[in-house]
């Protein structure tokens, strides 16, 4: 293996291709060099070949953080395999660094191990700055000491043999590298660059197709590695999209015509994308002026008979509560997307976090039940928002979907969506309202009634956010409020008489039963079937209704010795001081949901990291736990 | 037939609304309260414009006066403390079909609610809002509201409010894309109900202030502007609240005024006395939020599922 080829160039033409099932790469960068839009071309391209793809971008918290500082890392990671990946995977295979300063915040989270490849731009070695030569020196052989197989390369400087200007340029040669490097089809690679670059016109389309050739022939005679992921058998068409894209073009096929949002990090995009796409499908996107004008406003065109959604995160969940009570309260229907990010308070605003469920289900003074459901991959987060606007308008009432910062910027194929015209929602019912029916004609089993929509003659009542009789009067009685919340909360019960139980993954029976929610389901179910690999009796299973939940959970834990959650909220280690001597211990969000749901003794591992859960350390816990008879340990 | 073009019988509307369909349940509020004046006159609006019920919505936030959807036989949308407005936005925003009037408190509207006040009054969306600025808080029993009188003894401030009340319409003069601002008091039907009108027939967000008396918590304030009319400066002109002359003799203090006129207006509104009465503001060329917002309504479902499969197109590998 050549070490270092900034001073002597290899003849490194000889090497063979090694066939992997897997693998991992990142693009590590300061904020602004195009690491991210590489790395998604290299995913794009992967796709296209037939291979599973998961992305994850690499954000920093700041628009322009420092150049070379350690917090502004900016960049992508892809993982690319022989099947469908569903998660971001544990350490990195190869990493194409343009700086090694960003290179440190990543080995703090673990994202390398011994034998990682690291391929870095060297002309910080030469740098006018002897400090900045100081601490370059020293990096390089840190990375070294820590295992790390760092190979210095002249990256700028064989970029200035295609471009004049390699601050624009390089991120292109990079992903030529990569073409090399993993054995990726050229000719994809030239459309997706043509692609990319269309708008810009062919001089740029032809110096950035360049520069990917020159990244191509650079890593072929400097780099002796190549690599070969199969293509997984595909027999369908797919669509490559983040969660957050995912989530717009569900909302548009649902047929809803109203989105309105507030900025707020990680929701946003998915109101930038809609930006662009609403208006071709006839529907508008409001910004309004906060987050409670912005859910207000959707109640408001829900109300008038277009059931309209709203998009945020925790902290614009907790401004919207009011508003999401009148809603359930006056059973308006209404979609909330919640991205969730860390918490609480302005928390962690770029990083995952599952530490909204209980707000959600329990944020509003009162009782107030909803319809929460939890998408637990990219696809899902399409299809779930044509489920949502259904469930709301048939249930009369708001349906919550969480997803988070990881789905949010995670990107993977998936089956494209046959649209279905009855996926849309009805045209506007303006037919004349029979008077014998009341405004909350409510069945006293299942707790629905129908609903009149303004314009509807006859339908005429006023909606109130005070406890109301059936007529939508202000009720003095107080049986009146009884029979309202009972009504509201029947039809949860309602929802749930038709839901099927979840389907355990693996076995049904079994020493340890790992249950999770939302965006962990790939990390989780890879580190099972790891664990099933090793010999033991491990299943997981995944819940996407929160309220009402699935039916049969009492039954299913019961056949498994343990059953424990993994989620990624907060929650106290059973050792922690006080802790475990004071009986207070604080579990994880679904798993107290659950304790109080089935009486199950039900165990949690939980951390707030603030990173995506990645199969390696669920594997590692899991059998820890087997190991230690399924005592509760630290997070 | 018979020569005739038509039968001018058959130009009778199917059907006719009296005050009755635009009447709801029995109002609740205090004897003498200004409120009950407020929605005769809506409901007299409702009659002459000949709104299909239905297709009227109220829309309100919470206190004594946002208790006036419950009052008209109309849709109605009794929402949370200050937040009536983007409610009313969201209905405007994809049913330009549907009426709308919008009862908001002092409280309601200039405190609790005043970030949607501002912006509100920006998108300008085709709507009527109803301020019942009766300058203290009425539901929750006398604290001092923003427009409560300084020195005016209320449950939050015993020995008085400390500050000078906020002036709702100067305010309302420096926000950017007001375009109908008019002023009215409860105690005088005929130009209540005129500006109220007025502010129907407005293409955008028509805004009137209306002073209102509350007999139990407030009894005084207006009572000067009550005994000697010459307090008020009724604003007169082509362009303005037009009453008959009777009404108009009413008023020993009259000034012409051009709506039309923002620096004029502004300069009445900070004189703060004599109080103006009428249209103070009104500029039908700004952009009403709607048309933006109204976009793609209709398009037939077929459509949109082609629209999406082509959309669909662009992220498919």
């Amino acid at each position: 293996m050549v070490g270092n080829v900034s001073d002597a160039p290899a003849p490194a033409e000889t090497s063979s291709v090694v066939r992997l099932q897997e693998h991992i790469i990142e693009i590590v960068s300061d904020s602004g060099e195009g690491a991210q839009k590489a790395g998604q071309a290299y995913g794009a391209i992967s796709a296209k070949m037939g291979n599973g793809v998961w992305t994850v971008e690499i954000i920093p918290a700041e628009i322009k953080p420092p150049a070379r500082s350690r917090a502004g890392a900016s960049g992508i990671r892809v993982r690319v395999g022989a099947r469908e990946i569903t998660n971001m995977g544990d350490e990195a295979d190869l990493v194409l660094a343009l700086n090694e300063q960003v290179l440190y915040g990543r080995i703090e989270q673990g994202a390398y191990k011994p034998g990682t490849v690291v391929l870095l731009e060297s002309k910080w070695a030469h740098d006018g700055l002897a400090e900045v030569r100081e601490a370059y020196a020293k990096a390089v052989a840190e990375f070294r000491a820590l295992g790390l197989d760092v190979r210095e390369l002249p990256l700028e400087q064989a970029c200035l043999e295609v471009t004049p200007d390699p601050r624009v340029g390089k991120n292109m040669f990079v992903l030529g590298m990569l073409c090399r490097l993993c054995n990726r089809d050229m000719q994809r690679a030239r459309d997706e660059v043509s692609f990319m670059f269309k708008r810009k016109g062919d001089e740029v389309v032809a110096r950035n197709v360049a520069l990917v050739e020159a990244g191509y022939e650079f890593a072929k005679h400097n780099l002796d590695m190549e690599f070969e992921i199969p293509p997984a058998p595909r027999d369908h068409q797919v669509v490559v999209m983040n969660g957050n894209q995912a989530a717009g073009l569900g909302i548009m096929a649902s047929g809803m015509e109203m989105v309105a949002m507030y900025p707020i990090t990680p929701a946003t995009s998915v109101s930038h994308y809609l930006a662009g796409a609403f208006q071709k499908v006839g529907g508008c996107v409001h910004q309004a002026e906060d987050e409670i004008a912005a859910v207000g406003f959707a109640i408001g065109a829900s109300y008038a008979g277009k059931t309209a959604c709203t998009i945020t995160s925790g902290p614009g969940l907790a401004l919207k509560t009011e508003f999401l009570a009148l809603a359930v309260m006056a059973e308006v229907p209404l979609v909330v997307v919640l991205v969730q990010r860390g918490g609480p308070s302005t928390g962690l605003p770029t990083k995952v976090e599952q530490g909204d469920l209980l707000a959600v289900l329990y944020g509003q003074p009162g009782d107030a039940p909803k319809i929460v459901l939890a998408a637990s991959t990219i696809e899902e987060c399409f299809h779930m928002m044509v489920t949502a606007r259904k469930l709301a308008e048939a249930f009369r009432t708001p349906v919550i979907v969480l997803t988070d910062a990881n789905l949010a910027t995670g990107v993977q194929p998936f089956r494209r969506p046959e649209v279905h015209a009855e996926w849309m929602a009805a045209p506007l019912d303006q037919s004349p309202w029979d008077p014998e029916i009341t405004a909350y004609d409510w069945n006293e089993t299942t707790g629905l009634s129908p609903r009149p929509i303004p314009g509807q003659r006859g339908g005429q009542y006023v909606l109130t956010g005070l406890a109301h009789t059936r007529f939508a009067k202000v009720a003095y009685d107080p049986h009146a409020n009884q029979t309202g919340c009972d009504m509201r909360s029947r039809k949860l019960a309602a929802l749930a008489s038709t839901l099927k139980p979840p389907q355990v993954n693996g076995e049904p029976e079994g020493e340890l039963l790992v249950v999770g929610w939302g965006s962990t389901r790939g990390a989780i179910e890879e580190a099972v079937d790891r664990v099933r690999a090793d010999g033991h009796q491990v299943s997981s299973l995944h819940l996407r209704f929160l309220s009402p939940m699935e039916p049969g959970l009492a039954e299913i834990f019961a056949r498994f010795e343990k059953v424990m959650t993994i989620e990624i909220n907060y929650s106290d280690a059973a050792d922690a001081p006080l802790v475990g001597t004071s009986g207070q211990r604080r579990l994880a969000q679904l798993a107290t949901l659950l304790r109080a749901q089935t009486l199950v003794d039900i165990d949690s591992w939980s951390n707030v990291f603030g990173q995506p859960l990645q199969p390696g350390p669920i594997h590692d816990e899991i059998v820890r736990r087997l190991q230690h008879g399924g005592d509760a340990c630290s997070a | 037939m018979f020569g005739l073009k038509s039968d001018p019988s058959t130009e009778l509307p199917e059907r006719y609304f009296s005050l009755e369909d635009y009447e709801g349940g029995v109002a609740r509020w205090c004897p003498g309260c200004g409120d009950l004046g407020v929605l005769t006159a809506v409901q007299r609006i409702c009659r002459a414009e000949q709104l299909p019920p239905e297709k009227v919505v109220c829309v309100s936030g919470i206190g004594c006066s946002s208790r006036f959807p419950h009052y008209v036989g109309t849709y109605g949308f009794h929402g949370l403390h200050g937040r009536p407005l983007p409610v009313a936005c969201g209905i405007k925003s994809r049913r330009p079909d549907l009426t709308v009037w919008v009862a908001t408190g002092d409280g309601d509207c200039c405190s609790i609610g005043a970030g949607h006040w501002i912006h509100a009054l920006r998108y300008n969306m085709d709507m009527v809002v109803m301020l019942f600025d009766n300058s203290v808080y009425g539901l929750t029993k006398k604290q001092t509201s923003p427009t409560t009188p300084q020195g005016m003894s209320t449950n939050t401030h015993p020995s008085g409010a400390w500050l000078p009340p906020l002036d709702p319409l100067t305010a309302m003069l420096g926000m950017t894309n007001v375009s109908f601002l008019a002023q009215t008091v409860d105690w005088n039907p005929a130009h209540l109900h005129a500006t109220l009108a007025a502010a129907y027939r407005h293409k955008g967000l028509g805004f009137v202030r209306i002073l209102q008396r509350c007999p139990t918590y407030s009894a005084g304030v207006f009572e000067d502007l009550q005994r000697d009319p010459s307090r008020l400066l009724m604003l007169t002109g082509p362009r303005g609240i037009q009453v008959e002359p009777a009404i108009a003799n009413m008023f020993p203090n009259k000034r012409e005024h051009d709506p039309s006129d923002l620096g004029t207006a502004r300069a009445i509104c900070e004189a703060h006395d004599p109080v103006p009465i009428g249209l103070l503001f009104q500029d039908e060329s700004r952009p009403c939020y709607d048309a933006f917002t109204n976009h793609g309504l209709g398009m037939p479902t077929a459509d949109k599922v082609a629209a999406l499969e082509k959309e669909l197109d662009r992220f498919t590998v």
